[in-house]
């Protein structure tokens, strides 16, 4: 479904400084892969690019989905085809409400696919019983979007959205930092309510946290904007004992 | 420029992006019936006798016309606006021109010239669906006279007056006689004292002691002739317990030279009443190089009795030069004055704009919120005045000034007055300027909306405070102006 070779990316403007430097991953529909390391490794970096976020430059490599690449696409576009970023840190937008957010994305993105539109009692109707399944509480659906919403409201009401436009690659980026142990488990349930043999997702995390309740077919470590280690769910629980000092280039190592 | 028959509400993404184009240019071929060009004492007189006017409004316009006069001489037209534009010569253009057709008045829509309802249609006002849909009553002004008023008898059984001023004029002279120019009267200012002497037509409405009036009261203004000014005079009476909704919308076609549209609004609410007033205008605003486009020289006020209160809201996207600070006087004891506004200043337009809340009463109490949208080249003021009489005990204000701005050639400039002449008031003052962020613009776009739909979406929800004040069907209109008014500008 998802396959990243080569990729080199670096933060738009800016001369040097590359980001990624040479990422390579294969992501099979209905695989749950995670990428764990340390920070500064590149993993959100990594996930906005998937994304296309313009704050960051491809200037190498390629990300194809189902064959095609998508680097000249644009968000939107990428969208269309069935990516879905959950925010580290997801946007205000003061005046906009949840539900007129979301069924203008999900016009969009039917629209996009030459599929019918939801009228507004069928899309109501999703979005209420979307509502309900995340549990997230429906008073915050009369605010603006993620306008005073606390941490974990605003993650859960990523998932939320992640619910509404069920998505075929889903990326989570950091979805379970700053979140109890409640929140997470709503995150986690979420995710696994979605897993299906064509949907994937990669979670983007630092902690092994996240993966008691997900637990992940592919474990990668990334470090210094590169995968340096791939493995099964046992990575992560390595990782969660020892952390990460083992993947780190020691420079005054060289021979051992 | 390029016509086009789209109506606001079904405007096609596939438009020109490159720049602003406006998209209620086209021109009704209806023959004028005009006074010639120029403005002396004939003019005045010949309007007058035009509409077949008592001796006592003659009267009137004419003391409006010999102290403008003065004011002219005296070189009195307002400067102190933050906008520039070439000198007016007053002498080069026509104060009076009316479709042919008035003379026979239709009484009912089928009666109304099948040309000006095509007019109506391009300008996406369709009254037949209108006054179905939405039960709104429509006195449509073309060229300064109105040609069709409906809903006529269900308001008359509950003797609600709503029709043209000149109609008012013959019909109720004594409610015109005794509320014209008591709000706004005809020495105020330069662009008022214009428009008493030369004032063509408007609308009138007068609602009786106790009565809710049911249904939206809606006015379409539409200038059309070219070089024609366009002098309205509103005038709207909410007697005790009285409250009605007025709706004025604005339209004018492409024009290469200037015109001048100074119209004056006085509302009178009496004790207990309540009126709110919403415009959406969208006037000519020029070429995206600054060519042409309307002068909006306005003057609205009302006066608020005791317990009264008085609702101005305002989309304003378009004119290429916006004059326009909607007042109240709160003179009754617990009134209450509120102003919502949304000016945007695009490609070369300039918005001065804002408010006058005057608290003379106890009790007295004012909101203001006022957003601006500077992009392109765009300049945007909020001025305003907030003045506490010594006799207005515990009066308060909440003044909140929003600036967005898109682009780094725009400007937006805040300038309030404030005056506290009395110990126990309590003011409030609220201001902002921000941008649409590129976090913002990505969040969006991830979830699939387009790079514009999502500039659109920030911007009316940035302008949510105002446009919910709006009626539900104006507030559709108003967020399809603001986004074809910023095509171009983002993106």
């Amino acid at each position: 479904m998802l396959e990243v070779t080569n990729l080199h990316a670096k933060v738009a403007d800016v001369e040097n400084g590359e980001i990624l430097r040479g990422l390579n991953m294969t992501v099979n529909p209905g695989e749950v892969h995670a990428i764990m390391g340390p920070n500064g490794g590149g993993k959100s970096t990594f996930a906005n690019v998937l994304a296309g976020r313009t704050d960051y430059e491809v200037t190498g490599g390629d990300i194809k989905l189902d064959g095609e690449s998508i680097i000249e696409l644009a968000p939107d576009e990428r969208s269309h085809k069935g990516i879905f970023l959950a925010f580290q840190y997801p946007a205000e937008i003061p005046g906009v409400r949840p539900w007129q957010f979301m069924k203008a994305a999900l016009d969009a993105q039917k629209e996009a696919r030459g599929e019918k539109k939801l009228s507004v009692r069928e899309f109501s109707k999703l979005f209420d019983a979307k509502v309900k399944q995340v549990k997230i509480n429906p008073d915050l659906m009369k605010r603006s979007l993620n306008e005073g919403f606390s941490g974990g409201e605003k993650k859960r009401n990523e998932m939320l959205q992640l619910a509404t436009l069920e998505p075929r690659l889903a990326v989570l980026d950091e979805t379970d930092s700053g979140l109890d142990v409640d929140a997470m488990r709503i995150v986690a349930e979420s995710v696994n309510a979605l897993r299906s043999p064509d949907r994937s997702f990669i979670l983007v995390t630092h902690y092994n946290r996240l993966l008691h309740h997900i637990v992940p077919d592919v474990v990668h470590v990334l470090v210094k904007g590169q995968l340096v280690q791939t493995g099964g769910p046992e990575l992560a629980v390595e990782i969660e004992r020892d952390g990460y000092k083992r993947f780190m280039p020691e420079p005054a190592a060289a021979g051992a | 420029m390029t016509s086009s028959k789209t109506p606001p509400s079904s405007i096609s993404r596939e438009t020109d992006l490159s720049g602003m184009e406006y998209r209620w240019g086209f021109v009704t071929d209806v023959e004028s019936d005009m006074a010639p060009k120029g403005l002396n004492e004939d003019t005045v007189r010949f309007i007058s006798a035009k509409k077949n006017e008592p001796e006592w409004l003659l009267e009137w316009r004419l003391r409006a016309y010999k102290h403008w006069l003065k004011l002219e001489a005296n070189d009195a037209e307002p400067t102190w606006a933050k906008v520039k534009y070439p000198a007016i010569d007053y002498q080069d253009m026509y104060y009076y021109s009316a479709p042919r057709s008035k003379d026979a008045a239709p009484k009912s829509m089928d009666e109304v010239d099948p040309e000006l309802l095509e007019a109506f249609e391009k300008l996406g006002v369709p009254l037949h669906e209108r006054q179905k849909l939405a039960g709104v009553a429509v006195d449509a002004v073309f060229d300064s006279v109105s040609v069709a008023t409906t809903f006529a008898d269900k308001l008359e059984e509950l003797g609600i007056i709503f029709c043209s001023f000149n109609e008012a004029v013959q019909k109720h002279p004594e409610l015109v006689k005794k509320y014209l120019g008591s709000v706004v009267p005809y020495t105020d200012n330069f662009f008022a004292t214009l428009n008493s002497a030369v004032f063509s037509d408007g609308s009138f409405a007068y609602i009786p002691p106790g009565v809710k009036c049911p249904i939206e009261l809606m006015t379409y203004f539409r200038i059309n002739t070219e070089g024609s000014g366009q002098f309205e005079r509103t005038l709207i009476v909410a007697d005790k317990g009285a409250s009605v909704s007025y709706l004025e919308g604005c339209t004018a076609p492409v024009r290469k030279t200037s015109q001048l549209h100074a119209a004056v609004v006085e509302l009178v609410a009496l004790d207990d009443s309540e009126i709110k007033y919403s415009t959406v205008q969208n006037w000519f605003p020029g070429t995206k190089e600054g060519v042409g486009g309307v002068y909006n020289f306005v003057t609205k006020r009302g006066r608020a009795d005791d317990r009264a209160k008085i609702s101005w809201t305002q989309v304003e996207t378009g004119s290429a030069i916006t004059w326009k600070y909607p007042s109240v006087i709160l003179k009754g004891d617990d009134s209450v004055g509120e102003f919502y506004s949304v000016a945007l200043a695009n490609n070369h337009q300039q918005a001065d704009t804002g408010t006058k809340m005057i608290h003379m009463g106890r009790n007295t109490k004012s909101t203001i919120v006022a957003k601006g949208i500077s992009a392109g080249f765009g300049q945007n003021t909020y001025r305003g005045q907030v003045k506490i009489m010594p006799g207005a005990e515990n009066a308060t204000n909440h003044t909140q000034c929003d600036s967005l701005l898109i682009g780094d050639k725009c400007g937006a400039h805040t300038v309030p007055y404030i005056e506290v002449q009395n110990p126990t008031a309590r003011l409030e003052h609220e201001a902002s300027t921000s941008k649409v962020s590129d976090e913002q613009l990505f969040y969006l776009m991830q979830r699939g909306i387009s790079e514009e739909e999502a500039h659109h979406m920030i911007i009316t929800g940035w302008s949510r405070d105002v446009i919910r004040e709006l009626p539900f069907e104006f507030a559709m209109e108003a967020s399809q102006l603001l986004k074809v008014s910023l095509e171009g500008a983002v993106g």
